[in-house]
């Protein structure tokens, strides 16, 4: 007899959970999703993000006319297969089409984020918060901060800085802990790319290429709605941008195979939504909607990876451990709302005067510091620093360091930010960070403030 | 652990008792602290193996027991098991608010044997918080595994058609025949009823939720 695959498998499942005897009581099952993010209002929240955003993308779908997903005809996919390597000749409308949802958006619905059980009101003696964040995470304080990463101690060689420092060698044997280890204190540009990729477990196997070869070829086949906004944000971004233009093609290439990853829905075993029911008819998608600026994520790696398929899977890699935290709501300490928290406190704990100035005048730091934070700096800083930067992510597997820089900045240019009167003018004395060394700002900053 | 089908002790949870600290005629305030009752099936002293819970924002709990050595005349005497285990590592911030937690009789101070009472008490020092409790609390009971039982006995059970065997954490196989026999029924359902449409891995109106596998 033969069973459809499918129907087999249900049967096979519903025998081994009959058969299979009860989990002794010595761990309570938590639920799944109590596992990605425990606490409830937090797990709330983000579904109803993740429901916002996908309606939106589905009203402008309706909108504007054009399908979710539909099947390219022939002629059109030799077309495409033929300019595969030249996107970015092609000039598309895309004036009707808008991002999704910018970093801004995000923020209110962080800013409006409340524990249901916390006690808010301004009675309650615990220290009172001055930032936009309500909700009481832990975060870590400079004197924690100084323990963790003591490695940016003053006294300690930074690559880019101490060039002459002594600084063990390299281990030959493919120790992906050592590489984090080393990453530490930066990665030398020559040796960068292959650190990286140890580090991420990213070692291009031939299956790596063949998935990366699959999704070139379902992007070729299937035009997604989502495309044109990726086509409309590098066009705003990476193309305009001074360090990134020259990546134009290898930021689509990548872009579309990311928006057709499956496998990127490994991820959401770490994120605390279930993945979003499919609107798109048995369409294979990985369901990450990109918002405005998410091709920044991308554009710094074109520097390190010139192959396609290598460039894919550490981008990937990179998303999959990082970077997605920074468009979720989770209660992580490498999650955007602690990211947000902590420079809040760390700002208010250490400069009290300015935090409370620019309050005052309705700038509050964390309007203007968010949208660096959300990209990881991608595209403000200058690329060789933003380099130097993300090596620390890697090497600490975490984003807090962003956090840090975030308020170094603030520290660095506070003289100024005394004099202004305005959130305009705040806006000005920040917005040109390409000038800035990231790491004697992390240094100086976790080990010079006095305590 | 033994993987045994082991079924939390029937018991009843009095309402939490939030002290407070005052009276009513200078003005009550919440202490931080709050008893939670458990009462054991009445004259059915328990050995216990472990108590789960959920927490709600509690920062510490206690576990006293009333226990009542067996035999010996006299009235039942409280203990203390557990004193201010932590649940949160700093009350004022939520890491472990909301965990699931499990405290073991390895981990208690006394032996949990013939306990006829439970006492919890929570503690919850800082004031960020509403309120604070333990959810889902449950007392599994200690189940002596059966020393006897070798490989030449279960295989001399099996011989044995007519007797029932000594389950040891098996489930009864005419629970599990009946199971296997209703699904399948159900596959020979499906064989007739086959379409030619795909069905897709776990797919349900072109989803991929597998919370939302359905047969239908």
């Amino acid at each position: 007899f033969f069973f459809k695959e499918s129907s087999q498998n249900v049967i096979c499942l519903l025998l081994f959970d009959s058969l299979r005897p009860q989990l002794p009581p010595s761990h309570p099952a938590a639920p799944p999703e109590h596992l990605k993010e425990p606490l409830a209002y937090m797990r709330k929240a983000q579904a109803s993000w993740e429901k916002r955003v996908l309606k939106s993308l589905n009203s402008m779908s309706t909108e504007l006319g054009v399908p979710l997903a539909r099947m390219r005809p022939a002629a059109e996919q030799k077309e495409l297969a033929n300019k595969w390597n030249e996107m970015g000749t092609d000039e598309p409308d895309l004036t009707s089409f808008r991002p999704v949802y910018a970093p801004k958006d995000f923020l209110e619905v962080l800013i409006g984020l409340r524990n249901p059980n916390h006690d808010g009101s301004e009675a309650v003696g615990v220290r009172s918060h001055w930032g936009l964040i309500q909700v009481p995470l832990n975060v870590r304080d400079i004197p924690q901060l100084r323990r963790a990463y003591s490695e940016l101690s003053l006294t300690t060689g930074q690559l880019g800085i101490d060039d002459h420092a002594h600084i063990h060698p390299v281990i030959v044997e493919q120790d992906s802990a050592a590489a984090q280890q080393y990453s530490r204190q930066g990665c030398s540009t020559g040796l960068r790319a292959d650190l990286w990729a140890l580090i991420l477990n990213s070692n291009n196997q031939p299956q790596d290429v063949m998935h990366y070869e699959q999704l070139t070829a379902g992007v070729i086949q299937h035009d997604l709605l989502v495309d044109n906004l990726i086509y409309k944000d590098v066009k705003l971004t990476a193309s305009n941008d001074d360090y990134y233009f020259v990546f134009e093609d290898f930021l689509y290439q990548v872009l579309l195979c990311f928006s057709r990853d499956t496998a990127v829905l490994e991820h959401f075993k770490y994120n605390s939504a279930t993945p979003p029911r499919s609107f798109i008819q048995g369409e294979r998608m990985s369901r990450v909607i990109p918002f405005h600026g998410f091709s920044m994520y991308v554009a710094p790696l074109c520097f390190l990876y010139n192959e396609p398929s290598k460039l894919y899977s550490v981008f990937r890699e990179m998303y999959i451990r990082y970077f997605f935290r920074l468009h979720s709501i989770s209660s992580s300490p490498s999650g955007i709302v602690s990211l947000c928290l902590q420079f809040e406190r760390l700002l208010q704990t250490h400069l009290p005067q300015l935090f409370y100035h620019l309050r005052q005048i309705g700038a509050q730091p964390l309007r203007i510091a968010f949208k660096w934070m959300v990209r990881a700096f991608s595209g403000y800083l200058s690329t060789d620093q933003l380099l130097l930067l993300w090596d620390r992510i890697l090497g600490y597997d975490s984003l807090e360091v962003v956090a840090v820089l975030a308020a170094a900045v603030f520290a660095f240019r506070a003289e100024n930010l005394m004099e202004v009167t305005s959130l305009g003018s705040a806006e000005a004395v920040l917005a040109d960070l390409s000038t800035l060394k990231v790491m004697p700002l992390i240094q100086v900053f976790l080990f010079a403030t006095a305590i | 652990m033994s993987g045994e089908d082991v079924q939390p002790v029937s018991c009843s949870i009095k309402p939490p008792v939030y002290l407070q600290m005052g009276d009513s005629e200078t003005g009550a305030a919440p202490s931080g602290v709050c008893v939670v009752d458990v009462a054991l099936p009445f004259g059915k002293p328990v050995n216990i193996q472990e108590i789960t819970f959920k927490n709600y924002y509690t920062a510490y709990v206690t576990v006293r027991l009333l226990r009542k050595s067996p035999g010996q005349e006299g009235p039942a005497k409280w203990c203390t098991a557990l004193r201010d285990l932590p649940l949160m590592d700093n009350p004022h911030t939520e890491a472990g608010s909301q965990d699931y937690c499990s405290v073991h009789r390895a981990q208690m101070q006394v032996e949990p044997d013939h306990v006829t009472s439970v006492r919890l008490i929570l503690r919850q020092p800082s004031s960020a918080w509403l309120t604070f409790s333990l959810e889902e609390v449950n007392i599994f009971p200690h189940v002596e595994p059966n020393p006897e039982k070798e490989v030449s006995d279960w295989l001399s059970d099996l011989t044995l058609v007519d007797q029932h065997p000594d389950l040891e954490g098996l489930p009864d196989p005419q629970t599990v025949s009946s199971s296997i026999q209703q699904m399948w029924a159900l596959t020979e359902v499906m064989q007739t009823n086959q379409t030619t449409a795909s069905i897709g891995r776990y797919d349900v109106d072109g989803c991929y939720d597998i919370n939302l596998l359905s047969l239908t």
